[in-house]
């Protein structure tokens, strides 16, 4: 059993990266597996600096794979384990965050979005998002939240271990090295100071003694129709489970008769946008979904049914954009985009782009 | 009158007696490396300890052949998993089990890494010089000139290189204070029984333990009973079955 630091509430000035690593004692994580990329790496430092006063493990890997497939191992072994990674580490990654979704592994995992494609740039991005939701040759039965903010990584980090440990589906934090190098103040809490009790976990191999019937994990089938079997039951589960998961901030939102839709850090920049709009006497208002994977559908489309115009925002070419626009097929809301491949938005550009849609509206 | 014995076939308890038939082609050598595997296992009575994880290609047939808690991994992948087991809970004795395939060409990173870092776990490679499952092509450990679907006039060492020799490669790199590292065949079980023995006592001791085990793949070879005992032979004197690597104290 791992030792907890925060006991108490506690306000800090931190990076984003630190409060996840407090957030995952906090959430009574035994062991991190890791390999460095920018922009997490402090994740892992604040982590190894605290293992004498939290009695948790670590392990360095020799990759992302191996990260993936030891924390994998970790968590058979019956521990709350975790990882994080970002961009080429995120997508090499995939191998073992695919297995974790065949054999419904609670795996936990942050990433902290860089540039892409590839080795790109190694602050900042919102382009992992459809690799997060989709990666991996499967069909997305992941969980995936996108946070906004330093108080955001600790309340989510901590609520990434007790979803995935509940429903079995590997979780994830999506933020992004804004999030993960600025510093913020925030509260460190006790889960258990909030009502929150953690989801107890179990060993999937080894400890049985003769208690259980030994355990043996698949990852191959024989047949197609057996897959199809098995997937269709993760199918229903995930469509089931997915109104208890699903999360999404609305701000201002009620009239808007301009719907901002963006999520993660440029959502923030959106709800600064909002207020100035407001002074102007433009009736903008900002839908956040939190969870990106599932999508809150119902409040999505009855937002974008309200709405004049819709304004698409990210830090990636429309990777958001694309998922909610399935989602709100029939709706004949037009709509207009501001995407800044790989460079952060801010909420002049969005009130600018804004403008000019009232201006001249959006036929899309 | 002919009197039928009630006698079941003599299995090993680290073997799963509902598995029934060997998955595996005739001829196939893992089924003897498993059952010597698990004849081990219960002479030193790691029944409760052992989790045993196997990887992609032919060794994956072996998912349920145990008597162990048991992960099927995926193609490369079974190294990391298992080291992260015994990371997690040094108690477990953990066994990665995979091919050439698995363990000196996608894998070879994580089986480098292992043994530089001295990974509480044994690796076992079978090695029988091609990828079986996936049709036969050329593996990190064909012969040179043996023919392979990818290499159909047989392996030209000038073009493909040398056949890797993991075992050497492995001795070399592992901790001699805290490792096991040798290579066997499947033309002596009892030997192979005796190599298993003291790589996982060195496992439950704590140690970093790699066995490559000489295999043979008839199916593939396209070998009969004679041909593939030769062939054996062959592979014997070209990759050298013994004990390189042996912590002090190990018996």
């Amino acid at each position: 059993m791992v030792k907890k630091l925060i006991t108490q509430d506690t306000r800090m000035f931190l990076t984003g990266n630190e409060v996840i690593a407090y957030a995952a004692n906090a959430a009574e994580a035994e062991f991190m597996y890791g390999y460095p990329i920018t922009p997490q790496n402090e994740i892992m430092h604040t982590w190894c600096k605290l293992l004498p006063k939290t009695e948790a493990g670590f392990l360095q890997t020799e990759d992302e794979i191996s990260a993936g497939f030891s924390t994998i191992g970790g968590i058979l072994a019956g521990k709350r384990a975790f990882t994080a990674t970002a961009g080429p580490g995120n997508v090499i990654m995939q191998d073992a965050q695919s297995m974790a979704e065949m054999m419904r592994i609670p795996f936990v995992c942050a990433v902290m979005q860089r540039g892409g494609p590839s080795t790109a740039t190694v602050i900042y991005a919102q382009q992992e998002t459809r690799l997060t939701c989709f990666g991996g040759n499967g069909e997305g039965f992941r969980i995936v939240y996108s946070t906004a903010g330093h108080q955001d990584l600790y309340d989510y980090m901590i609520k990434a271990f007790n979803t995935a440990w509940k429903y079995r589906f590997p979780t994830f934090m999506l933020a992004d090295g804004y999030q993960g190098k600025m510093r913020e103040p925030v509260t460190l809490y006790d889960p258990a100071s909030r009502g929150i009790k953690m989801v107890p976990v179990e060993a999937t191999l080894g400890g049985a003694n003769g208690s259980r019937p030994v355990n043996h994990v698949r990852n191959t089938f024989n047949l197609e129709e057996e897959l199809m079997e098995v997937l269709d039951k993760y199918q229903e589960e995930f469509d089931r489970i997915s109104p208890e998961i699903e999360e999404y901030l609305e701000y201002k939102a009620d009239d808007a008769e301009v719907l901002i839709i963006a999520h993660g850090i440029v959502a923030r920049s959106a709800m600064t946008a909002v207020d100035e709009l407001r002074a102007k006497g433009i009736k903008a208002g900002l839908f956040r979904p939190i969870t990106l994977r599932p999508l809150a559908v119902k409040p999505l489309r009855a937002a974008v049914a309200r709405a004049k115009q819709v304004l698409f925002t990210e830090s990636a070419n429309g990777q958001l954009a694309q998922m909610v626009l399935e989602k709100i097929y029939g709706l004949q809301t037009p709509y207009s985009t501001l995407f800044k491949m790989g460079v952060g938005v801010t909420g002049d550009d969005i009130v600018q782009k804004v403008e000019s849609m009232v201006k001249e509206p959006a036929t899309v | 009158m002919i009197e039928m014995l009630e006698k079941g076939p003599r299995l090993a308890k680290a073997q799963n007696a509902e598995v029934g038939a060997s998955k595996f082609c005739p001829g196939c050598g893992h089924g003897m490396i498993l059952k010597t595997l698990a004849q081990t296992i219960d002479e030193l009575e790691l029944n409760d300890k052992a989790v045993f994880g196997c990887d992609i290609g032919c060794s994956l047939l072996s998912w349920n052949y145990m008597n162990v808690d048991t992960v099927q991994t995926h193609h490369g992948r079974t190294t990391p998993v298992i080291y992260g087991v015994t990371r997690a809970n040094p108690d477990l004795v953990g066994i990665a089990y995979m091919g050439d395939g698995g363990g000196l060409a996608i894998g070879s990173q994580h089986l480098v890494n292992a043994a530089v870092r001295s990974e509480n776990l044994l690796i076992i490679v079978a090695n029988n010089t091609n990828y079986g499952m996936t049709g036969g092509q050329m593996s990190p450990t064909t012969m040179p000139g043996q023919k392979t679907e990818t290499t159909p006039y047989g392996r030209d060492c000038d073009v493909t290189g040398r056949p890797a020799k993991g075992a050497e490669m492995v001795a070399s790199i592992a901790d001699p204070e805290k490792s096991f590292v040798a290579r066997a065949s499947v033309s002596n079980l009892r030997k192979l029984k005796a190599t298993f023995k003291k790589a996982l006592k060195n496992v439950d001791m704590g140690g970093f333990s790699f066995v490559e085990v000489l295999s043979v793949c008839p199916l593939n070879w396209r070998t009969n009973n004679v041909q593939t005992w030769d062939r054996l032979k062959t592979m014997e004197e070209f990759f050298e079955v013994k004990d390189f690597v042996q912590r002090e104290g190990l018996e």
